[in-house]
């Protein structure tokens, strides 16, 4: 058995982060070794932690070395868990609590213009990734950590989604392929955690053996299961595409990934991108059978902001309902491609605002005009009254503007 | 030793009677100090005692300091246009310790971590203490309780008004210049070590005993324009090299690329658009840092957009004012620093680029100043709490780090903005009570953060046109909660009773003391 351990990341480019090593010991107590550039503000408070931590996991002899650039406490217990993981095989959990979120749970058919990449073992990019109100943000275990950094990157991730408020968007995981996945999967649920991408899908069985484990550790818990979002990164998913976006009821939405895509059928992605015009077309298709939102993939040059607009105006045009992105400020490109025109937002404020007359008076049949509306117009038009006013395409008081009918 | 005694002032904080052996005045609140006496003078001097060729050269800065007078206690004042590139200050202090001087004053109108090389005089008492801005590891030195005697931090308009009142006697002024001829004529326009203006140094040329100018680019009578005049002069010293030009001045300033803080920015913007504040004829202030740039960049846009025009901005000028000058949307730069080289370029080509000093924009003993005309200021703060009050000078954890610079002087602005991170890293920066109180929160009107922004509820002007703007208007007791609830709360970091420095507000009075750090 191992009796010394090393997790986390320290350097002078590190922010918000720290680095634990733990050597169990016979005796001695524990002894705790801190450099904190907050040491004069957090001092105690980490060294409590720390203490709380290891006595959770019933460690009562150790040598604690901390390296801490301002690291959050839902950090330090992460990398504090990850390392005593490392020297004891133990499913003792050293939960942060979970704090109360901004938003609901995620819905089936909420948009999902933009989905902004957070790497799953890099804290201070997490922290404040919600304020630029991306539709979704994705908590990423698999391409953006390192081999020996994954580990580490699932008690950070589970706890991210405990304890940072994302704000409203949709909390979601990007899992590693089979069987690695089943391991990030054990990890996250249940913590709040609203969607699974799962990558590099090729076959309907891979999305139903996630599923089944998804059923297996949600039981006994109230949330609802996390929805799916298998991502396509090869000729042979898109060539099952329809299979799997039909093999779980869970799937709300599928992703292409064209780096993997192109690579796999041997060309290069261009910027034109006519070389994955045909599995693009394929994936929409596919998913508007299935009842679910195609969603394009990432567009990777984050200074060229003109290439992103027609890159997401063509996403659009092809029939795909949002895009992933890699950096902030490609959000509000994204959003503004993708954000209803006048008309709808126009039409949409009639039909929330017809729902809210009958409301009052208590009818339980909304009408405009002489036309009966259904409930899913009615969230529908919600949904967009709700872009409309993240976009600040209207103003919160819109309702009062409204001319009596 | 007897503790000094100390007084509560009305911002209730503790400060002491004394200073270096001189008597302090508490703060009574803005505006309420009125002092009535003539102004200080420097003694009479005669052309008689002057070369009549004009020629005030002297081969060495070691031999002006001689010339000079140069004795143990003065005070010699420099100046931070040269700001982390300044290799004069270090020179000056070079000399005096090789002059075996003792006890002397250091009075810059700011300092920079390139005068760390400093320290060694601090211990060995060449220097007994600073009366100016103690950054990074002179701060740190301070804050330790290191210093002889005791730090003083003014504002820049509160430098101004000390030397007028003679609250700061200078007896020697040391005025590195860009460009000067062997009169003393300079200005800070053109030559290797050029910085655009020299406005810091214009009251120790009139007020200090003695004054040098010293430059590495002397030209023949006349240096035009004459930014300071010769006739304030008695000598001019041609040295090497003034400064470390790629760190005088950066040849680029460039916007922030971190999304947080463009979020700021925008945030900043999008609030002075929705109360109305970015109108034809308006003018605005926002300093050299990659946020306060950013914000200036979102002004641009707003004005394009509406086609509306300010008329002016004060400087510190960088590229981005200059494209804003130069593409018609500002009438007028106002100009106290430049900061990088586009701004120099653009004071000495255009002519609605002008140059102020503190005596114009900031100064308390003037009759009346520019600060309070600006429509709105965007600033920075280490901390500010739940009163609106702010800091600058000292983080969280005690350590003095920052000058004031022009901070105070510009919280007279018309409407004062603030954005500020929530936190940084683990310390949040809205919090119940600021370690050392630089603002009065009476001054201060909007705090604007990445997760709320909170309107000063004085200024119910502001709320009211920014109801339906949709943005995240909060109180600022939310924003500390927010804060504390990422962070924790924090301990409070522990002092000794001993006092190492005092802030000063715009007018001298005392408003509040920096004591020394308490080693764990």
């Amino acid at each position: 058995m191992k009796t010394q351990s090393v997790c986390g990341n320290f350097g002078p480019r590190i922010r918000s982060d720290c680095e634990i090593s733990i050597r169990l010991a016979d005796s001695g107590g524990i002894q705790i070794d801190l450099e904190s550039k907050v040491e004069r503000l957090h001092g105690i408070s980490i060294r409590n932690l720390i203490h709380d931590g290891l006595n959770t996991f019933g460690i009562p002899d150790a040598q604690i070395m901390i390296r801490d650039s301002g690291a959050l406490p839902f950090v330090i217990s992460a990398r504090l868990e990850a390392a005593v993981r490392l020297l004891k095989d133990d499913t003792t959990e050293f939960l942060p609590e979970m704090i109360n979120q901004t938003g609901p749970s995620s819905s089936r058919d909420q948009f999902r213009f933009s989905r902004l990449y957070l790497p799953g073992n890099t804290p201070s990019m997490m922290l404040n990734a919600g304020i630029h109100k991306p539709n979704g943000i994705i908590l990423d275990l698999e391409d953006s950590v390192a081999p020996q950094k994954k580990h580490e990157a699932r008690y950070l991730v589970r706890n991210a989604l405990r304890q940072i408020d994302f704000m409203g968007a949709e909390r979601m995981v990007r899992i590693n392929q089979l069987p690695d996945g089943i391991e990030d999967v054990k990890c996250i649920v249940p913590h709040f955690v609203d969607l699974i991408l799962l990558p590099k899908c090729e076959h309907p069985e891979q999305v139903q053996i996630i599923e089944k484990e998804l059923h297996r550790l949600s039981e006994g818990h109230t949330t609802n299961l996390p929805w799916i979002m298998p991502i396509i990164e090869s000729a042979l998913g898109i060539e099952n595409a329809f299979e799997i976006a039909r093999a779980s009821k869970y799937i709300v939405a599928m992703a292409v990934g064209l780096e993997d895509y192109t690579a796999d059928i041997g060309v290069q992605r261009t910027l034109s991108g006519h070389e994955s015009h045909y599995a693009r077309t394929r994936l929409v298709n596919a998913c508007k059978a299935a009842g679910i939102q195609p969603i394009d993939s990432v567009f990777s040059d984050v200074s060229d902001q003109d290439g992103l607009t027609s890159s997401v105006m063509e996403s659009k045009a092809l029939g795909f309902e949002g895009v992933g992105c890699i950096h902030p400020r490609q959000i509000p490109v994204i959003h503004e491609a993708f954000q209803p025109s006048s008309a709808e937002i126009e039409k949409a404020q009639k039909v929330v605002y017809a729902y809210e007359k009958a409301n009052k008076q208590g009818l339980g049949v909304v009408s405009l005009g002489t036309k009966m509306i259904d409930a899913p117009v009615v969230k529908r038009a919600q949904q967009t009254i709700n872009l409309a006013l993240q976009l600040q395409l209207i103003r919160s008081d819109w309702m009062d503007q409204m001319p009596n009918e | 030793m007897n503790k000094p005694k100390e007084i509560k002032n009305a911002a209730g904080r503790w400060v002491p009677l004394l200073v270096n052996g001189r008597k302090q005045i508490p703060y009574k609140g803005v505006g309420k100090y009125i002092p009535t006496a003539q102004k200080h003078a420097p003694p009479i001097s005669s052309c008689a005692e002057f070369p009549s060729d004009g020629d005030k050269r002297i081969p060495s800065l070691k031999e002006a300091l001689v010339k000079a007078g140069l004795r143990d206690g003065m005070t010699i004042s420099t100046h931070h246009h040269f700001r982390n590139g300044d290799r004069l200050a270090n020179l000056i202090f070079d000399a005096a310790h090789e002059l075996g001087l003792k006890d002397l004053v250091w009075f810059p109108s700011a300092s920079f971590p390139c005068h760390e090389h400093l320290i060694p005089y601090l211990e060995d008492g060449t220097i007994h203490h600073i009366e100016g801005s103690m950054n990074g590891p002179l701060g740190k030195f301070t804050s330790e309780g290191r210093m002889k005697g005791t730090g003083i931090l003014r504002s820049h308009g509160g430098r101004y008004q000390a030397i007028q009142d003679g609250d700061i006697h200078i007896d020697l002024a040391v005025i590195g210049a860009g460009c000067a001829d062997a009169f003393g004529n300079a200005n800070g326009l053109y030559g290797p070590s050029a910085t655009g203006l020299l406005g810091f140094a214009l009251a120790d040329s009139q007020y200090a005993d003695k004054v040098i100018v010293v430059t590495d680019y002397m030209v023949p009578f006349p240096c035009i324009p004459w930014q300071i005049h010769g006739n304030y002069v008695d000598y001019t010293v041609e040295i090497d090299k003034l400064g470390e030009p790629e760190k005088i001045i950066s040849g680029t300033t460039e916007i922030t690329k971190s999304p947080d803080r463009l979020y700021l920015a925008e945030l900043t913007a999008r609030f002075c658009e929705a109360a109305g504040i970015i109108k034809d004829g308006f003018s605005f202030q926002s300093g050299a840092g990659g946020t306060s740039l950013a914000v200036g960049e979102y002004f641009k846009s707003i004005m394009k957009e509406k086609g509306i025009k300010a008329r002016f901005a004060r400087g510190g000028s960088n590229k981005y004012l200059v494209s804003m000058l130069e593409e018609g949307l500002v009438d007028y730069i106002i100009d106290g620093q430049t900061f990088d080289l586009e701004g120099v370029r653009s004071m000495s080509q255009n002519s609605n680029h002008v140059w102020s000093s503190p005596f114009t924009s900031y100064n308390y003993h003037g009759k009346g100043n520019f600060a309070g005309m600006v429509d709105v200021v965007i600033l920075g703060a280490t901390e500010i709490d739940v009163n609106f009050n702010a800091n600058v000078v000292t983080h969280s954890d005690g350590f003095l780090l920052h000058g004031i610079g022009g901070w105070q002087n510009c919280l007279f602005s018309k409407t004062v903005i603030l954005p500020v991170p929530l936190f940084r890293d683990r310390i949040p920066v809205v919090v119940d009570q600021v370690t050392t109180l630089c603002g009065p929160g009476e001054l201060i009107d909007v705090v604007i953060t990445e997760r709320g922004i909170a309107i000063n509820p004085l200024r119910k002007d502001l709320i009211s046109k920014v109801k339906h703007s949709g943005l995240p208007i909060v109180s600022i007791e939310t924003l500390k909660e927010m804060a504390e609830k990422i962070c924790g709360i924090p301990q409070k970091p522990e002092f000794d009773d001993q006092v190492v420095a005092v802030i000063k507000w715009v007018d001298g009075t005392l408003l509040d003391s920096v004591r020394k750090i308490k080693k764990p």
